[in-house]
């Protein structure tokens, strides 16, 4: 049974069991997503191998091997026992695949969600989104530097509680 | 195909699209390893944390898009090439990076000259790569004109910051921006390699990057109040594997571990 990769991503018509497994594999660097609220599965295919592709969200994101490892071990655990990850580019992975829930999620964690409908993601000189704070949800924010903590993040602070926070950039 | 001392084609025959796609995916990989080795250095270095810990993301960026060329073109030569051996088992006259990429990094306004050449330059080329009829080479293009874009804005806004900003910042930046200058004409030099592969819609030919390059860097020296120096002379070599001294010490120093402990495991 192949479940196809839909528009936005796989977990729509992933079959249940499969995606309450998947659910638990957290993102090493934000562990208040889980690898489907990121929208990094993008096929899963059930044969007499069980096989999944992941799609890396940045070219040199050091969490790929990681997360390669924790889908495997956690899909032992609940008895597959062979189990194959592939890596696939194409398309590239983009911030609009992270799930509503996760969008949510990311916020009561601290971190701002990508702003929705950034024109051109691949223009240069664009104007520096404005997410609202995560904490005080004040819009009036600031961006101190385009790179944050890890390579999907940038650095703001809220103008209102001064409060410094981490964006989560669009790509 | 063998790597070992093949790359020089002293008799200048007419490669395999073959061997001209794997020469030209490696070329690509070492501009993104080497400069990724350089800028690595400034971790923990950095003016000030927010720019220390950009400049550390970037270096991740460019190793990432390194890895996925090697990892290509590992697949394309066969035998026992992995991106590993790419990376720490060739020698300096078997990279073929450009020459701007692994010079010092200097003080913060001369890594941003080097920058600001080399990712305008970047963002045009992979921008073009994306459209690639070769798909890997393209799915690698599309997934990495997004960091390569962050990258141009960052180095373009620096200049603006450094070049518009105090008497001395302004004299320094004008210096850094002189002293690349001859560095930046490979940028735009073609050989067969890229001219096969953009004849089979493969690759670019870097001589139609030159009008959109001028064009964007003109706007922000001007914008960063710097003049543009003239062209004169420019130091080329890099795509044939002849290289200033300073690529034997950034292979030393990445390639020690490797050489040292073949054995080594994470």
């Amino acid at each position: 049974m192949v479940y196809g990769i839909g528009r936005k991503c796989a977990s729509q018509n992933m079959n249940e069991k499969i995606r309450n497994i998947l659910n638990e594999v957290k993102d090493p660097e934000i562990p208040a997503l889980s690898v489907v609220d990121m929208g990094i599965i993008r096929a899963v295919r059930e044969n007499d191998v069980l096989e999944i592709d992941i799609t890396p969200t940045y070219t040199g994101c050091p969490a790929m091997d990681r997360i390669e490892r924790d889908l495997i071990d956690k899909l032992k655990e609940k008895g597959y026992q062979t189990v194959k990850i592939n890596t696939v580019l194409s398309p590239p992975w983009t911030t609009d695949w992270i799930s509503e829930d996760g969008l949510r999620r990311l916020e009561e964690f601290g971190i701002a969600p990508p702003v929705k409908g950034t024109a051109d993601k691949r223009a240069l000189f664009q104007e520096a989104p404005k997410p609202r704070c995560p904490y005080c949800k004040s819009p009036e924010t600031q961006m101190i530097s385009a790179f944050g903590s890890t390579a999907c993040k940038a650095q703001y602070k809220c103008n209102s509680c001064k409060e410094p926070f981490d964006y989560f950039k669009c790509i | 195909m063998s790597f070992k001392g093949g790359w020089l084609n002293p008799k200048n025959e007419r490669l395999t699209e073959e061997q001209a796609l794997a020469k030209y995916i490696l070329r690509l990989g070492d501009d993104a390893l080497i400069i990724g080795q350089r800028l690595s250095e400034w971790c923990s270095k950095g003016p000030v944390l927010e720019q220390d810990i950009a400049i550390s993301n970037m270096a991740l960026d460019h190793i990432g898009r390194a890895r996925l060329l090697y990892q290509y073109a590992a697949n394309l030569l066969g035998g026992e090439t992995t991106e590993d051996t790419l990376a720490y088992t060739r020698d300096a006259h078997e990279f073929q990076n450009l020459l701007l990429l692994e010079l010092p990094n200097g003080h913060w306004g001369e890594t941003i000259a080097h920058l600001f050449a080399y990712d305008t330059w970047n963002f045009y080329l992979w921008d073009k790569l994306a459209q690639s009829k070769n798909t890997q080479l393209s799915a690698i293009a599309q997934k990495a004109i997004k960091e390569i874009a962050y990258h141009a804005q960052w180095s373009a806004e620096w200049i603006i910051r450094l070049g518009d900003g105090t008497d001395e910042s302004h004299q320094k930046m004008q210096k850094a921006v002189d002293d690349v200058w001859m560095w930046t004409g490979e940028m735009f030099e073609s050989d067969e390699v890229e001219q096969q592969m953009a004849e089979a819609g493969i690759g670019v030919d870097p001589k139609s990057l030159r009008d959109a390059w001028n064009s964007k860097v003109n706007e922000v020296l001007e914008i960063a109040t710097l003049k543009r120096p003239e062209d004169g002379w420019m130091q080329t070599g890099g795509r044939k594997g002849v290289h200033t001294e300073h690529l034997g010490y950034i292979l030393a120093e990445m390639q020690f571990l490797p050489r040292a402990y073949p054995d080594a495991k994470w």
